[in-house]
Order: structure tokens, then C-alpha cells, then sequence
């Protein structure tokens, strides 16, 4: 029996587990550059990583099941996406049980249970948080399944792997305006999806502006450090679901490991990029108004529907 | 170059004109709003260059430039000049809200798609496909016409409908003849005067740009 497929999706999930923390610290990084402040070190997430598993866990009284439970879930969801995301290869062996839909799927258990969790322990502020999460996922999910389908029409398959093999053999294709439009639409989702600064702002516990802080306010511990990890996956992971349908030059499409030593490379060299892009974005913007957002996700959608029409009309 | 090239930056810059009118019709903002419009003149200007290269037409080069100076520079220059005089630079007031309007819009490009779709597979053109987007930005325009109250937004969707009209030229028939687009190009020039000094007398007699107050103007209240 060939290994080489298991070997494929042991590092597949090591490159997004072990690889999203770093990315993280790589973009706390460039922020403190940017504002003129000394940063932490790459490494400063693994460290709070490590200091939040090694401390004792504080449950409310009233938690139930549901709470003790999502942080192990929202972790194992992420840690799934890995293993069906192209990141270093196409071939692998989980990719054919789940595409595009069934990953925008994956993320939407993640929330719906983050935000149960959230409204379990019944604190006002977890409440709070929840329904601005369910509201800002409500209108972000059609935006992001339109982009995913604009690119979908272009490949005629919703399989990432598949997209991905027929982006590489295409030709063209950055004169095409259905696909300029779609990444503009996938840029703003993402900024949605993971929080970001138009968004939410991760690095604060600001009472009455946060979206995603609030829900997780009463986690300590492990459990604590599974959200924040899971969050850090996730933002990792849209980095991953970007490049697999947009700029997919580098990962490998054969069986060898030369193919695999590069993707890792392009991978890396294609993760510092985005990083760069998010704080460009983070420095340049101010957090949005909350009732902004309908205009906000209306524009991604807008933009996501305009390269569904101009495939039709332009191409 | 050759005209398969052209045609795909033709395409790809038609995409980008539809998204400058969609902006404009998300601007909040007078300086925003003109700027806009500026952006979607030079991406017309570029346009008519290309396809005048690509197709060999001469003289759209000379609309072109005509486009650069007139829609790029001159116009957005009295605009700024009109509302720095007139100190208008708050928000500007719509009547739909924002979503909405979008979605209309949305609308109105699917529509324009459906009945340019005979005269495209009629036409042997390689720019036949942009002639939907030519029609959308023209009902865009007229859209924001509609939705807006502000009489300068107003003037700046009459001078997006014409960018429209401008597009579809050059890409149905690789532009008019040049006696055509000179006496356009004059007449947008004189209608850009003509708005100013009628800008003046409202903002003199309602101290306001709105044209709501104009409901005033009626007999017998």
C-alpha cells in the first residue's frame, strides 16, 4: 500500500496547525513595524498558546455540554478544512469527499456553535456577540458562495483540487474580469469572515464594538487556547482557500517530492504576502461602524454577482 | 497587437467601468463621487486608444485625447472648483438607501445583457460583448439621476449616462464620426457651463442644492 497519500495529509494538517500560529505572529509582526513599535517576536502566539493549555480551566456554573464541547469541535472543524484544502498538493486523498460548498459548510458549523457556546452561559455580552456574528455571517455566506461560484464557472467544477489543476493549465487568465471581480468579493469576505479591522478588530476586548471576542469571553484554559488556535487556523485557512482559487502557482500537481519541496516554499514565500496585504489593509482602514456592515458585505456581494454577470457577458 | 488581446483588455476594462459606475452609485461623498468619475473618463479614454489601435481607426485616437481632457481633467476641475464654491461637502442625501439601489442596479446590467444579446450575435465585432455593459452604464446613470436629490450628484449622473453613450460608440462601431464626437464634446462642454451658472442661481434663490426645494417653485400653494 502507498503511504505517500497519508504522508501527504499528515503534512498537509502540520502545514496549517503548526503553520497558523506563525502566521500570526508574522502579521502582529508587521503591524508593530508599521506602527512604529517594537513587535513580540514571531513566536509570541505559541508562547500565549502554550501558557493558556498549561493553565486550569474555569467553567461557569451554568455551562452545559454544548460549551465544554465547541472548542474541541471549532478545532477539529478547522484541522478537517486542512486536510480537504489544496495547500501543498492536489492529490490528496480526502479531497474528492468535500468541495468548495462543503468547506463554506465546515466554517458555518464552526460559527453556529461558537455561537451557541456564546450564548450558553447567558452573559449579556455572549449573547451580544452572537447574534452580531450570526448577522454578519448571514449576509457574508451568499457573497462568499457567489465568488466561489463566479470561480467555479471558469473551471466548470466546485472541486478545489479540480480548480486548482485547471487554473495552472489555463492561459489568460488575469485579463479575465469575472475573476478580478471574485477576488475582490473573496478579499472583503475574508476580512468578514476572519474578523479583521473593517470588521471586528482581533486585538481588542472593547465592550461595545467586539463581534468575536464577546462570544468567547468566558473560556479559560484549554479551552481558551483551542478558540484562539482554531481562530488563528481560520485565518490561515482563508489565506489557503484564497490562494488554492485565485494564485495556485506552486502547488504541486505531481507525485514527487521536489514538487512538494517547492510548494512548501510558495506556500511560505505566498503566506508573507498576505500577510503584508492584511496589514496594509488593517493600517490603511478604521474599524466600520457596526450598521455599516449590510453596505460593507452588500459591496461583496455586489462585486461576487457583477463577475458572475460580466462571465456571461465579457467572456 | 492582436485584435483577440484587444478584445480581452476591451472586456476587462468595460468590467471596470461597470464597477466605477456601481462606486459611484455607493459614494456618499461629493469629492468621492467626482473623483469617480474621473476614474471612469481615463478608463474610457484608455478604452477608445485601444480599440482605435487595435482596429486601426484614427481618428479615435484624437477622441481619445479629446475624452482624457475634457472627462479626465476639465470637467471633474470645474466640479471641484463649483462645490468648493458653493461649500458643499456633506454627505450626500439619497432617496432609495444604498443596498437597495444596488441591487436595482444589479438588475438593470441583467436586463441590458437580455436585449443586447440579439444585436450580439448579430455583430461580427470583436468588441460586441461590452455593448450590454455601454447600455448598463447609461441606465446607471440614470438610475443615480433618479435616486439622488443633490442637484450636482444629479449632473454628475447625466455626465456618467454620457460616458455611457461614449463607451457604446466605441464599442458598436469603433466610434462616430469625428464631426459627431467633436459636436458631443462641445455640447458636454457648454452643458458643463450652463450647469454652473444655473447651480449658482439655485444655491442664490434656496440657499440649497436640493432639488426638493424646486417643489416650491409651483403656483397657487
Amino acid at each position: 500500500m502507498n503511504a505517500y497519500p497519508f504522508l501527504l495529509e499528515v503534512l498537509q494538517v502540520a502545514a496549517l496547525a503548526l503553520v497558523a500560529p506563525l502566521f500570526a505572529g508574522w502579521v502582529k509582526v508587521l503591524k508593530c513595524w508599521s506602527q512604529g513599535r517594537t513587535s513580540p517576536g514571531l513566536l509570541q502566539p505559541v508562547r500565549d498558546l502554550r501558557k493558556l493549555f498549561a493553565k486550569e480551566v474555569l467553567l461557569a456554573e451554568n455551562a452545559s455540554w454544548v460549551f465544554r464541547f465547541a472548542p474541541y469541535l471549532v478545532f477539529g472543524v478547522a484541522l478537517l478544512a486542512g486536510g480537504v484544502i489544496p495547500i501543498l498538493s492536489v492529490d490528496l486523498p480526502l479531497a474528492p469527499t468535500a468541495d468548495v460548498i462543503v468547506i463554506v459548510a465546515l466554517f458555518a458549523i464552526a460559527r453556529f456553535f461558537t455561537a451557541l457556546a456564546g450564548m450558553d452561559i447567558g452573559t449579556a455580552f455572549g449573547g451580544m456577540g452572537a447574534s452580531r456574528e450570526m448577522t454578519v455571517a448571514s449576509l457574508a455566506e451568499p457573497a462568499m458562495l457567489m465568488a466561489i461560484f463566479t470561480i467555479s464557472l471558469g473551471s466548470q467544477t466546485t472541486s478545489l483540487a479540480e480548480i486548482v489543476r485547471s487554473i495552472q493549465g489555463g492561459h489568460h487568465l488575469l485579463l479575465r474580469p469575472s475573476f478580478a471581480f471574485a477576488v475582490l468579493a473573496f478579499v472583503l469576505i475574508a476580512l468578514a469572515e476572519t474578523g479583521r479591522i473593517p470588521v471586528d478588530n482581533p486585538a481588542t476586548h472593547l465592550e461595545l464594538t467586539m463581534i468575536h471576542e464577546a462570544m468567547i469571553l468566558e473560556y479559560s484554559g484549554r479551552h481558551l487556547a483551542l478558540i484562539e488556535w482554531a481562530g488563528m487556523m481560520k485565518l490561515a485557512l482563508f489565506s489557503y482557500l484564497g490562494i488554492a482559487a485565485f494564485f495556485p502557482w506552486g502547488i504541486a500537481v505531481s507525485r514527487d517530492l521536489r514538487a512538494l519541496g517547492l510548494a512548501f516554499g510558495a506556500m511560505a514565500l505566498k503566506l508573507a504576502a498576505v500577510g503584508a496585504g492584511i496589514v496594509l489593509i488593517e493600517t490603511g482602514l478604521a474599524k466600520m461602524r457596526i450598521f455599516r456592515l449590510t453596505e460593507f458585505l452588500g459591496a461583496a456581494f455586489l462585486m461576487a454577482t457583477l463577475g458572475m454577470i460580466s462571465f456571461f457577458i465579457l467572456e | 497587437m492582436d485584435l483577440e488581446l484587444a478584445a480581452r483588455i476591451n472586456g476587462f476594462l468595460a468590467a471596470l467601468v461597470l464597477l466605477t459606475a456601481f462606486a459611484m452609485l455607493a459614494q456618499r461623498r461629493m469629492n468621492g463621487l467626482i473623483h469617480l468619475f474621473a476614474w471612469q473618463g481615463l478608463l474610457l479614454s484608455v478604452n477608445a486608444a485601444i480599440v482605435g489601435y487595435a482596429a486601426a481607426r484614427h481618428h479615435l485616437y484624437i477622441s481619445s485625447v479629446l475624452t482624457l481632457g475634457l472627462k479626465v481633467v476639465l470637467l471633474p476641475y470645474i466640479l471641484h472648483a463649483l462645490i468648493r464654491r458653493l461649500r458643499i461637502h456633506k454627505e450626500i442625501e439619497v432617496v432609495v438607501n444604498i443596498p437597495t439601489t444596488m441591487l436595482i442596479g444589479i438588475g438593470l446590467v441583467i436586463f441590458s445583457y437580455q436585449l443586447t444579446a440579439p444585436i450580439r450575435e448579430l455583430s461580427t465585432m470583436v468588441t460586441r460583448s461590452t455593448l450590454a455593459v455601454a447600455l448598463a452604464t447609461v441606465l446607471l446613470g440614470l438610475l443615480m439621476m433618479i435616486t439622488r436629490r443633490h442637484a450636482v450628484t444629479q449632473i454628475v449622473g447625466f455626465l456618467a449616462l454620457e460616458n455611457g453613450l461614449f463607451f457604446a460608440a466605441t464599442s458598436a462601431t469603433y466610434g462616430m464620426p469625428l464631426v459627431v464626437e467633436l459636436g458631443v464634446a462641445l455640447d458636454v462642454l457648454i452643458a458643463a457651463f450652463i450647469f454652473g451658472i444655473f447651480f449658482f442661481h439655485i444655491h442664490a434663490t434656496f440657499e440649497s442644492l436640493d432639488v426638493e426645494q424646486m417643489a416650491r417653485l409651483k403656483e397657487g400653494d
